[in-house]
């Protein structure tokens, strides 16, 4: 794994450094490695006699795909290209992993884009299945990154849209407009990671309560928990206990 | 307690506040104005008996006529998602497994599915475990509507039909218990195939049920299908038509009520749905009878599906063979439940050192997963179950997100029940059969 080296907080405990170039302009694919799978009790070697350690599965780098994409995949990114003017300045990056297509939008095209992805006769996603967001804490200068799986039934197809905002400016616009779907969905994307939709027509919270202080499901908020006695023995929250690695 | 603690009341800013616990109907209104005060909210849930869980409507009311609904939800919001990223992928499975706590064998199998996708290993799961999979999953499929006519019935005034859904729930739990030790909260499915083998009395019970069932079904169709009641309460009820299924992303029976023959298993197959033999029901009406008539075919072929994985069940692993990615564990039921077998045991604790290890570091650690991110979707008893899930390359999820159809259903409920009346609203939102535990994760 071509992790990048770790630095070390003052409890001897392995932080991630930030990526080179993971601060540049198009949003990264990969979340940033975490101390996760590296260093045992704070050891900075592999701190494995096991053997076991070295059996690490070949990670393949995940880059922009090149056409062409295979599948239905060229057809659809063909389509909207002819469909969509902007196209060339709107999408960011196409990439193609594990037999899904992703393609990364710039944040304020994204509605736009939808419109299109909905309307034209030849891509027809009539049904926007999910909205999730991602905290790329530490990978990506535009951390918050929006997730939109669509689905096309009369073609049988999916695709992944992604935008990326970063946490001082976290507005991008709404499909609410294009997919009603979105109303709930995008709240819940703004409550866990605090992503504006503009033009949402109640942007609230929906699963933490109204006068909640934060977005738990950013990277740097902590998951809280008190230590647990049992039997004599305390066990400290999860976030807080000995990560065997 | 005394009388005046019903129906209290107080002024506030927005008008006259009353706290109703029943019975006490009169004295609020004889409270309000009946020529200036037309409309009254009312706040049903989020402790309701006929809101399916906790679920808060606040309903708008002229007369008994609902001019806007407002759900809100969350109540039950127990961070399933956030928990996810500080426990390794295998120890995912026995979150996943709490938030739709009717369907837990969906929530596992989508999970599973997904990391397997990223793991690049789908083709490695064996026959076996995917046929036992889609065993139980069609056997969860049928509990979980079971639970819904249960349910619904009892809503809508029919206590016993509400007995017999869940008597023979209890049938299908039973095998359950049989076969991952648990009713509930199963993670039996886990990342690279089952947890354990079916025993063969399991399947003997399965045998049973599969005959069982067909007569007890007749028995739920004719006791309400022309009822008339019944009728009454559900046909032109709460309707929602594909247009408007598809805007709010209301999938599954909802959906397929509305005439529209969508199902992932036969879309989009998974787990090899694609090579058994079965019909996707639907109706034309798109109201709460259709859903209902949609949901007990959907039993029948579920049947039909079980029927068929059964048969299909031949001798061989339950797991990928890798070793790296297997739960090291065999696991055995004991008297107390399921849990490690003591032989599996005896051997890593006395002649094996390196399957200690190997155990010790599976189960602490946990297996990597390669950085990227995958979406798998499944048909869920309640519609297209999602599951995003984007890896870092370490051994805990980096980011698990459901779309749960309880959730984006429920955001239809307005647009079936604006306009109807208040006790369609109770028939609209059972039809949805939203699970709580699901919607808020």
């Amino acid at each position: 794994m071509s992790a990048p080296q770790d630095k070390t907080d003052d409890g001897g405990v392995p932080v991630p450094v930030t990526p080179a170039g993971a601060t540049g302009g198009a949003p990264a694919e990969l979340p940033p490695s975490s101390p996760a799978g590296r260093g045992m009790f704070g050891d900075q070697g592999t701190g494995d006699v096991s053997g076991y350690g070295g059996l690490v599965r070949p990670q393949r780098p995940i880059e922009a795909a090149t056409r062409p994409y295979g599948g239905y995949f060229d057809e659809v990114t063909d389509a909207l290209e002819e469909a969509y003017p902007a196209f060339g300045e709107a999408i960011e990056k196409v990439v193609v992993d594990r037999g899904e297509l992703t393609l990364h939008i710039r944040p304020e095209r994204i509605a736009e884009v939808c419109q299109v992805m909905r309307d034209d006769l030849s891509l027809r996603f009539e049904l926007l299945s999910s909205v999730s967001g991602v905290d790329y804490l530490g990978a990506d200068a535009r951390r918050l990154h929006v997730v939109y799986q669509l689905t096309s039934m009369t073609y049988r197809r999916q695709v992944r849209l992604e935008t990326a905002v970063s946490a001082e400016e976290p507005h991008l616009p709404s499909v609410t407009s294009v997919y009603p779907t979105a109303d709930w969905q995008e709240r819940e994307a703004y409550d866990m990671f605090g992503v504006i939709f503009d033009g949402h027509p109640g942007l609230t919270r929906i699963l933490m309560p109204d006068d909640w202080e934060g977005h738990p499901q950013r990277k740097d908020y902590p998951l809280g928990g008190v230590p647990v006695e049992y039997k004599g023995a305390e066990i400290p929250p999860p976030d807080r206990r000995r990560s065997y690695q | 307690m005394s009388a005046s603690n019903y129906a209290t009341e107080r002024e506030t800013a927005e008008g006259k506040v009353f706290t109703v616990t029943g019975g006490d109907w009169d004295v609020v209104l004889s409270g309000t104005d009946p020529l200036n005060d037309e409309r009254i909210v009312v706040n049903m849930g989020p402790q309701h008996p006929s809101t399916h869980g906790v679920l808060r409507l606040v309903l708008e009311l002229e007369g008994e006529t609902v001019r806007e609904l407002r759900s809100v939800v969350g109540y039950l919001h127990t961070g399933i998602e956030k928990n996810m990223e500080f426990r390794n992928w295998v120890q995912g499975s026995a979150f996943v497994t709490r938030m739709d706590y009717l369907a837990p064998l969906f929530n596992e199998t989508a999970y599973s599915l997904a990391v397997e996708k990223l793991l690049g290993i789908e083709e490695q799961v064996t026959e076996r475990a995917t046929i036992i999979r889609v065993l139980m999953m069609e056997l969860n499929r049928i509990s979980s509507h079971l639970v819904w006519v249960a349910t619904t019935a009892m809503e809508l005034g029919a206590i016993n039909m509400m007995l017999y859904g869940f008597r023979e729930r209890e049938y299908v739990l039973e095998i359950f218990e049989l076969i991952t030790g648990l009713r509930m909260n199963h993670a039996y499915v886990r990342p690279g195939g089952v947890a354990q083998d079916v025993p063969d009395e399991a399947i003997a019970k399965i045998r049973d049920f599969l005959k069982l069932m067909p007569k007890k079904l007749a028995e739920y169709e004719k006791m309400l299908s022309g009822q008339p009641i019944w009728l009454e309460r559900t046909q032109n009820v709460g309707v929602l038509d594909a247009t408007g299924c598809l805007a709010m992303g209301v999938t599954g029976p909802v959906l397929r009520s509305a005439g529209l023959a969508w199902d992932l298993r036969k879309t989009m197959p998974y787990c090899g749905y694609e090579t058994y033999e079965f019909d996707v029901p639907t109706h034309t009406d798109g109201d709460v009878w259709g859903r209902y008539l949609v949901r007990l075919a959907e039993i029948r072929e579920s049947l039909k599906l079980v029927e068929q994985a059964v048969d299909r069940l031949r001798p061989g692993p339950v797991m990928v063979a890798d070793r790296k990615i297997a739960w090291p564990a065999q696991l055995a039921i004991g008297v107390d439940g399921m849990g490690n077998s003591l032989e599996h045991v005896a051997k890593i604790m006395g002649q094996s050192m390196e399957s200690l290890i190997h155990h010790f570091k599976l189960v602490t650690e946990g297996f990597r997963v390669p950085p990227g991110q995958v979406y798998v979707g499944i048909e869920a008893p309640r519609g297209e179950l999602g599951v995003h899930a984007v890896s870092d390359g370490g051994t805990r999820p980096y980011r698990v997100h459901y779309r749960e159809p309880s959730f984006v259903n429920l955001q239809a409920l307005p647009a079936m029940a604006e306009g109807g009346l208040i006790a369609d609203v109770i028939a609209g939102g059972a039809s949805l059969d939203p699970v709580m535990g699901g919607c808020d994760r």
